[in-house]
């Protein structure tokens, strides 16, 4: 097992690189500049803005600089947060979308498993269609519907909760944008778990157990949940990894504070070392979280085993 | 909604009034929803007005803004100009930086010498090349040192020019002249802008910044005006999104909302938020730039006029906008400062008149609707950059001509139009400082303009370059008139409207107004309990 989990982390090596060569390149082959704004900046000030952050420099020669510094886990400056460095701002961000979406997961398993479950055992009757009817909904209508509605009804019009803002994370605060976060999720959760729940109830062991005369609660508990998980664990790996690291959308709207608008915004303001940053750490939570996944899998799969 | 008109008007009932201004003294939190996040507080490396707006707070300059952003006396509480126009003789209040040490002329040679320093990468820098040496400092070609400022003792500062400028005290009260703490910078390196380092010499001093939740900022009791200041601390949130303001305005999270409001939301707004929702004038110019180089279809400046006669602003201005917007026959604002007039021509014909006219021309051109023109027109990603340029494109149909609508993200647009690779391209210019100059050297000899477009006038650059060290008011005006006329004659470019600033700022705020630079000293605003 240890072996493996080396073997495993010293493939993700490789992997990264790549991904840093490749998205290096690509975000320089990309049209515009950090400085590229409104007004034309007149040539000495350019000069002294590119020479500041070596863009004066070859291409090559930054990348190997770059590289040089991320050896040393130094990501660098951002251009536009210039008091900030690319480290600072992940690890002043992080925090609130790991939160944020720690509730929301949760959130969205416990809701989201047990209705598929159920709209598995009722199939084809009533239930499953109105549980699976607004699992489709919830999957059809965007975050950006989602959430300026909540906000609208729950804040401005009820005046239940506050409309944004972060608060230092208090609790009303976090209600709407986990809500907001998680009904996607919740519908994904359903339909997977259904479908997989399904499959599972139809095949031979459990046809099995049934015959031996286990009751029918003892059936789903015992022997077919636990199969049944496997395509919504393989599904949670890389949905986590999306989820903990923010969402532009939830963030803008609700006002909080964590790293998912740096993803867009690092790219659109051509933030090279930034969108960088985000892409070398997304990256590397996405080879974690696949292990993680895969490790659990033997746990769940008996017949999956990691020995040498 | 009944409620809120009720309370409004309650507010407005004189004793209601007289009760609000005597306990305005007290001093109280204004929640602010600033436009976005910060990427700094150097104010000699800040770049947009949502931190301009909290480093003039924190550092108060030799020239500072009245409520009405005219200017006023700020740590200079005098000053001379030599009859040539050429020497600036400051006289420096008694003030104290926010650690009780003295702010000296010093203070103010250290800042200049460090804004045109090449690494800290000023964004305003050409502004400042009236300075004697300041270019070859910027550049790297002389020492900081050479600088033509000199303290003459602790309370006398002396700046000499190597040529008038009509618009240097301007540049003297935006953020990046203010003079900075010498005793502070020369020991903490580039982290003296953390909350509880920072030093400062304005009404306010940096309390605490929490990056993308808020940035908090308290009253400088070592302010030289400290009594006259009657918050006690102001939050700023950087709010982006247009719609989660308004929002939070609406359930009284904020008291001022900058992020303006959306224009879909606009009229919804006037109808319900009455007093709240403030418009004003600005000094920024709403166009379309032409390419007019040689070879480009734009070249011929008979089609040029044929556009912009065909295009009805008003339709634009009040019917797609519809926000107080004025349409513009011109390229200088009508609010900026320094007295510009003229017009296009044609801009109080009928448009009848008009589009004989725009036809004729393009007869003349050899396009018609036989032969159509064919032109590419690009606006970067904005709800209303696109209704507008549908709109325009729409209205040159009339003429034969097929539009070709290029939208892309604000970095590959001005990275377009600075490499010249456009015909016709949506443009805003907003004025760094109040003067005509601002704009009129965009399209003279080595202005960013006139890379962009190719527009190139002898006549005009030598106007614009006369206006600049014309020392007579009136002269300059008309120097500034004469110049402008060449630029509309020639139709360099097509004019859609002035800008104005929405903001949503609460009945129970005072001390606030619009102005044409969009700037709200914070140490004259007051909230009413």
């Amino acid at each position: 097992m240890l072996s493996y989990i080396l073997k495993r982390l010293l493939m993700a090596i490789p992997t990264l690189l790549i991904v840093i060569t490749i998205s290096f390149f690509l975000m320089r082959i990309a049209p515009g500049g950090p400085f590229d704004g409104e007004r034309q900046l007149p040539p000495e000030i350019e000069a002294n803005l590119m020479a500041a952050y070596h863009l004066d420099e070859p291409l090559p020669m930054q990348y190997l600089r770059y590289m040089g510094n991320l050896l040393q886990g130094d990501f660098g400056p951002s251009f536009k947060y210039k008091d900030f460095s690319v480290t600072d701002l992940i690890a002043q961000g992080f925090p609130v979308s790991l939160e944020l979406g720690f509730w929301a997961i949760l959130l969205a398993l416990m809701i989201g498993l047990p209705l598929g479950v159920i709209a598995a055992l009722k199939r084809n009757t009533a239930v499953d269609y109105a549980v699976m009817g607004t699992a489709l909904a919830g999957i059809a209508v965007p975050n950006f519907v989602i959430a300026p509605l909540l906000a609208l009804v729950f804040g401005v019009t009820l005046a239940w909760l506050p409309v944004g803002g972060w608060n230092g994370g208090a609790w009303q605060n976090m209600v709407l944008p986990v809500i907001a976060l998680s009904i996607q999720q919740i519908a994904y959760i359903a339909r997977m778990m259904r479908a997989s729940m399904i499959e599972v109830l139809g095949s031979h062991f459990i046809r099995t157990a049934r015959a031996k005369g286990l009751s029918e609660s003892k059936v789903i508990l015992r022997h077919a949940l636990q199969p049944a998980l496997l395509p919504v664990l393989s599904y949670l790996g890389p949905a986590i990894a999306g989820i903990i690291t923010g969402s532009v959308v939830i963030e803008q709207i609700f006002g909080i504070p964590g790293i998912g608008r740096y993803f867009v915004q690092a790219a659109l303001n051509r933030d090279y070392t930034l969108v960088m940053g985000t892409v070398v750490f997304y990256g590397a939570l996405i080879v974690l979280l696949n292990l993680i996944v895969d490790l659990l899998y033997s746990v769940l799969d008996p017949q999956i085993r990691y020995d040498d | 909604m009944a409620l809120y008109r009720q309370a409004r008007r309650l507010l407005l009932s004189p004793a209601v009034l007289v009760l609000a201004i005597s306990s305005a003294a007290q001093g109280a939190t204004l929640e602010i929803g600033n436009g976005a996040e910060p990427g700094t507080l150097d104010p000699q490396k800040v770049n947009g007005n949502w931190e301009t707006r909290i480093t003039r707070a924190l550092f108060d300059r030799l020239i500072d803004y009245a409520a009405d952003g005219s200017l006023v006396p700020g740590l200079a509480k005098s000053w001379q100009i030599s009859d040539d126009g050429r020497t600036y003789t400051f006289k420096l209040r008694v003030a104290k930086w926010s650690d009780g040490e003295p702010i000296t002329a010093g203070d103010a040679v250290f800042a200049l010498r460090r804004l045109l320093t090449p690494t800290t990468a000023n964004h305003n820098a050409t502004l400042y090349y009236a300075i004697r040496n300041a270019r070859k400092v910027n550049t790297g070609q002389a020492d900081p040192s050479t600088l033509g400022v000199e303290a003459i003792d602790d309370r006398t500062l002396v700046i000499h020019l190597s040529e008038p400028t009509a618009y240097f005290l301007q540049a003297l009260a935006m953020s990046e002249a203010a003079p900075l703490p010498q005793h502070a910078l020369k020991t903490q390196g580039d982290d003296w802008t953390e909350p509880g380092r920072m030093l400062s010499s304005g009404a306010f001093i940096l309390e605490e910044w929490l990056p993308q939740e808020r940035i908090r900022v308290a009253k400088n009791p070592r302010f030289y005006a400290a009594k006259d200041v009657a918050l006690d601390d102001a939050v700023f949130y950087p709010i982006e999104d247009a719609g989660s303001a308004l929002n939070r305005f609406r359930t009284d999270a904020l008291d001022i909302a900058y992020s303006s409001v959306p224009s879909s939301r606009f009229s919804w707004a006037e109808d319900n938020l009455g007093d709240a929702l403030q418009v004003g004038p600005l000094v920024a110019q709403y166009f379309y730039m032409f390419n007019v180089r040689e070879g480009q279809p734009l070249a011929a400046k008979r089609i040029r006029e044929a556009l912009n006669l065909v295009v009805r602003r008003d339709v634009i201005s009040q019917q797609i906008l519809g926000m107080g917007q004025n349409s513009s026959y011109w390229y200088v604002p009508r609010t900026t400062a320094g007295g510009t007039r003229g017009a296009m021509v044609f801009a109080d014909w009928p448009m009848d008149k008009r589009l004989v006219r725009a036809k004729q021309l393009m007869k003349e051109a050899g396009y018609g609707p036989e032969r159509p023109l064919e032109l590419t027109l690009r606006y970067n990603t904005l709800e209303d950059h696109k209704k507008i340029a549908v709109a325009v494109a729409a209205m040159w149909r009339e003429l034969g001509v097929n539009v070709e609508l290029i939208n892309s993200e604000a970095a590959v647009h001005y990275s377009s139009i600075n490499q010249g690779q456009f015909q016709v391209a949506r443009y805003g210019m907003m004025a760094t400082v109040n003067d005509p100059y601002d704009f009129l050297n965009a399209y003279a000899a080595g202005g960013s303009a006139r890379k962009s477009s190719g527009y190139q006038n002898d006549r005009y650059d030598a106007l614009v370059e006369q206006s600049t060290k014309e020392l007579d008011e009136d002269k300059r005006a008309d120097l500034m008139t004469q110049a402008q006329q060449h630029l509309l004659d020639d139709y360099a470019l097509l004019p859609l409207y002035d800008y104005v600033s929405v903001h949503l700022v609460s009945p129970r705020i005072g001390g606030w107004q619009t102005t044409p630079m969009d700037v709200h000293p914070l140490r004259y605003i007051t909230i009413e309990e």
